[in-house]
């Protein structure tokens, strides 16, 4: 057992380290770090460079464009990526399409669709939820019936994070309303978001931001060639794609970056004329949240470290990842907003005052907006029945 | 990066498990617990004859010198175990105090016989109203004619009345609760003036109250150097906490299985309690508590060897933190999802509760090591 990077893990952690203190335009990195709201063309900026670099898809097969890095490399540069604040890599296309392309897509649905993902040419989203299906996934209602070599899309999708910004959507849709067991009428389709019939609509969220939509499909016509694995077999491209998409969900680089930042607020900021960072009261809630960074680092190289050996897909264990991440991605904010005391509750300037501090207030949205980790991509009460199940056999 | 045990550990785990689960059952337990000196002269043998209590020595002595995760497996079986033998008094703190700041006479004299099971060691050094600090020590020791003349009381000293030889926190100069000044001694537990009381602890582990009116030793029992023994004081309790997170995790993976099993056993209403999502998601997250605790144990015993000091403490006292928070959740949840009957005397998940309640205070709690963990940072 050895704990330490290896020589040539420290090797390439410099090498990433070298590489973004070069090549991660100021003013995106400011962007993050200050928590401002990334646009399109931002998101795409930061692709396109790491695509130029060939680093934009590290865990694809080589062929087509993967880094060939082992999953502790691959967790060292998600890592520094997540120090030095880059931009977020839209995960739809690159980490949730892609991998169900490359196990269940036909050559000529990936010969059109990735090379347009790992460029950066067609962003992506995911269109999953709908208004009355949450966590119970498999009742979705969006139905799509089969015409003269097209698939005919009529329904709602809900919580469609960045829809507004998408060229594409990979959706399930019930193509047989009429089985025994729902899972079974379940399709999963490519859909073109420019195709007639399909309206994006936004939802505001409590922090001010817009990143989620609502999105409507009318009569929507999609090709038949768009059906990924057979009709009728999408809850299983559903089940596959499920632990990719928790699989990034730790953010332990980000979530390593903000703690040094609460410390930094935290020993600028006074109480009773001492640094807020020496009151045990905010020290012993800071610490508690640090010793649980530092176990789910290590419960997370762990993971890789079976994964690494046994060659097995992500299971139940992503869970887990995803629970302690979240939980302690929220306690950073909490604790972020409660350094900053009642200045945190400023929020936007009335007039256009260049002085206006924008990080600290930045800090009350943010709080607000990271509600969202612990109830996306699969809520923590759904992890729970997911390790209960799979990994406790209850 | 791996976390891979290598073959002889992956054998070493699964000896000392299987004597455990052999050996150690229960009921066998019970009797060594009841029985005059609350530990098992056979055991103790038979753990000296598989090699366990020479791991980590040097082979000079007749030791192993194997890596701190290599006692860790050992340390998680006892927890698993909930043995009640003194490997931790003997090996993790005693043995490693003369292995650490011993002359080679001192430990030509203490390890082979140590690694032998014919000797075993307690650390005296806890006095009333010290609490976890470390560098408190009220009791004396001053020169006389060639040796030293130890005046004080010690508290709680885990498996102290057994033991052969004590190793005594003495203070030689400075005040009582400053680091400079403290030396350490090598005392027999026979030698005349040493009186023992000994208590059961709520684990029932043996632990004693230990007098020292005038003892005697000879210049040859001073451990280290006078009025230094602070950073070997502390560098030893470090590494005895760490042993500790092991022998915790294994306790925790006791309550685990066992709730778990229970859960899936237990029915009411017509089916096992399992069943019930109030349950299952109690019962995920003590299996993330585990997973956490396992995984800071693995830290710990990893970088406990580290010169770098400041790094050395913040490592045990985060692992410490976590434990110690693991160790009251564990134990409080895997009692109420048994119901009455975790209760009981008569089922071994009471006995763990006792024993973890034990081990998150051992060497600090929770809000101790947070203290110096944030202490650590500066």
């Amino acid at each position: 057992m050895d704990l330490n990077y290896s020589p040539e893990e420290t090797a390439f952690r410099d090498e990433v380290r070298g590489w973004l203190d070069h090549n991660l335009p100021a003013d995106l990195r400011d962007k993050v770090l200050e928590y401002r709201e990334l646009s399109k063309d931002d998101l795409v900026r930061w692709h396109k460079i790491l695509a130029a670099k060939g680093w934009v898809a590290p865990d694809w097969p080589v062929e087509w464009g993967g880094t060939g890095w082992n999953v502790v490399q691959r967790y060292i540069f998600e890592e520094e990526c997540g120090y030095a604040g880059t931009p977020p890599l839209v995960a739809f296309g690159l980490r949730m399409c892609a991998p169900v392309l490359f196990r269940f897509g036909t050559d000529a649905q990936k010969q059109r669709f990735l090379p347009a993902i790992y460029s950066g040419e067609e962003v992506w989203c995911q269109g999953y939820s709908e208004p009355g299906s949450g966590s119970d996934l498999a009742s979705l209602k969006t139905r799509a019936i089969r015409q003269n070599g097209h698939f005919v899309v009529t329904g709602q999708k809900i919580w469609t994070t960045l829809a507004h910004y998408a060229d594409w959507i990979f959706c399930l849709v019930r193509t047989d309303p009429s089985t025994d067991k729902r899972q079974d009428g379940i399709s999963f389709l490519l859909i073109d978001m420019k195709t007639p019939g399909i309206t994006v609509r936004p939802i505001h969220l409590m922090d001010g931001g817009h990143e989620v939509n609502e999105v409507f499909f009318d009569d929507v016509r999609v090709p038949a060639e768009n059906l990924v694995h057979e009709e009728g077999k999408g809850w299983t491209v559903a089940k596959y794609l499920l632990g990719y998409e928790r699989m990034g969900t730790g953010r332990i680089g980000v979530s390593k970056r903000e703690l040094l930042r609460v410390k930094q607020v935290a020993a600028q900021a006074r109480k009773d004329g001492r640094p807020l960072l020496e009151d045990p009261r905010f020290r012993d809630r800071l610490s508690r949240v640090e010793v649980e960074l530092m176990a789910l680092e290590i419960t997370n190289l762990r993971f890789l470290d079976q994964l690494r050996r046994g060659g097995k897909p992500p299971g139940a264990e992503v869970s887990l990842l995803k629970i302690k991440g979240t939980e302690i991605q929220q306690a950073l904010t909490e604790l972020m907003m409660q350094a900053a005391g009642p200045f945190a509750q400023a929020f936007r300037p009335i007039d256009a005052d260049p002085a206006f501090d924008r990080f600290t207030a930045a800090l009350a949205p943010r709080y607000c907006n990271l509600r969202k980790t612990t109830i996306y991509a699969g809520s923590n009460e759904i992890q729970r029945n997911i390790i209960s199940k799979l990994t406790l056999g209850l | 990066m791996n976390f891979e045990l290598n073959e002889e550990q992956t054998l070493l785990a699964e000896t000392i498990r299987r004597f455990v689960a052999t050996h150690y059952s229960f009921d066998a337990r019970a009797k060594i617990i009841a029985s005059p000196s609350g530990h098992s002269g056979d055991v103790w043998a038979a753990m000296a004859e598989m090699g366990l209590l020479g791991l980590p020595f040097a082979e000079a002595h007749g030791g192993f010198s194997g890596a701190t995760v290599d006692v860790m497996l050992v340390m998680e079986a006892i927890g698993e175990g909930l043995l009640v033998e003194p490997y931790l008094a003997t090996v993790g703190l005693g043995g490693r105090f003369v292995a650490r700041a011993g002359t080679p006479a001192q430990q030509d004299r203490v390890l082979p016989a140590l690694i032998q099971g014919k000797h075993t060691l307690a650390f005296a050094h806890t006095e009333a109203g010290a609490r976890y600090d470390l560098r408190q020590v009220g009791l004396r020791a001053r020169r006389a004619g060639d040796g030293w003349v130890l005046d004080g009381d010690k508290r709680m000293v885990l498996h102290g009345s057994s033991a052969d030889t004590l190793v005594v926190s003495a203070r030689t100069a400075g005040g009582e609760t400053e680091a400079a000044g403290i030396s350490l001694f090598l005392v027999p537990r026979a030698a005349a003036g040493v009186s023992v009381k000994d208590v059961r602890t709520l684990d029932n582990l043996r632990a004693a109250d230990v007098r020292f009116t005038g003892v005697r030793v000879g210049a040859d029992a001073l451990l280290g150097g006078e009025g230094d023994g602070y950073p070997v004081l502390e560098e030893v309790v470090d590494y005895a906490t760490a042993l500790l997170c092991a022998e915790a995790v294994g306790a925790i993976r006791y309550a685990n299985d066992a709730t778990l099993e229970y859960l899936k056993t237990r029915r009411q209403f017509g089916v096992p309690i399992g069943s019930f999502q109030a349950l299952q998601h109690r019962m995920v997250d003590l299996m993330i508590s585990y997973e956490q605790a396992r995984s800071m144990t693995y830290l710990v015993c990893v970088k406990i060897d580290t010169a770098d000091a400041a790094e050395r403490r913040r490592v045990v006292s985060a692992a410490k933190i976590k434990v110690a928070d693991a160790c009251r959740h564990v134990s409080q949840e895997s009692v109420q999802l048994h119901g009455g009957m975790g209760m009981t005397e008569e089922l071994k998940i009471s006995h763990t509760f006792r024993r973890l309640t034990m081990l998150a205070q051992t060497f600090g709690d929770a809000e101790h090591h947070l203290e110096r963990f944030a202490a650590a940072d500066r």
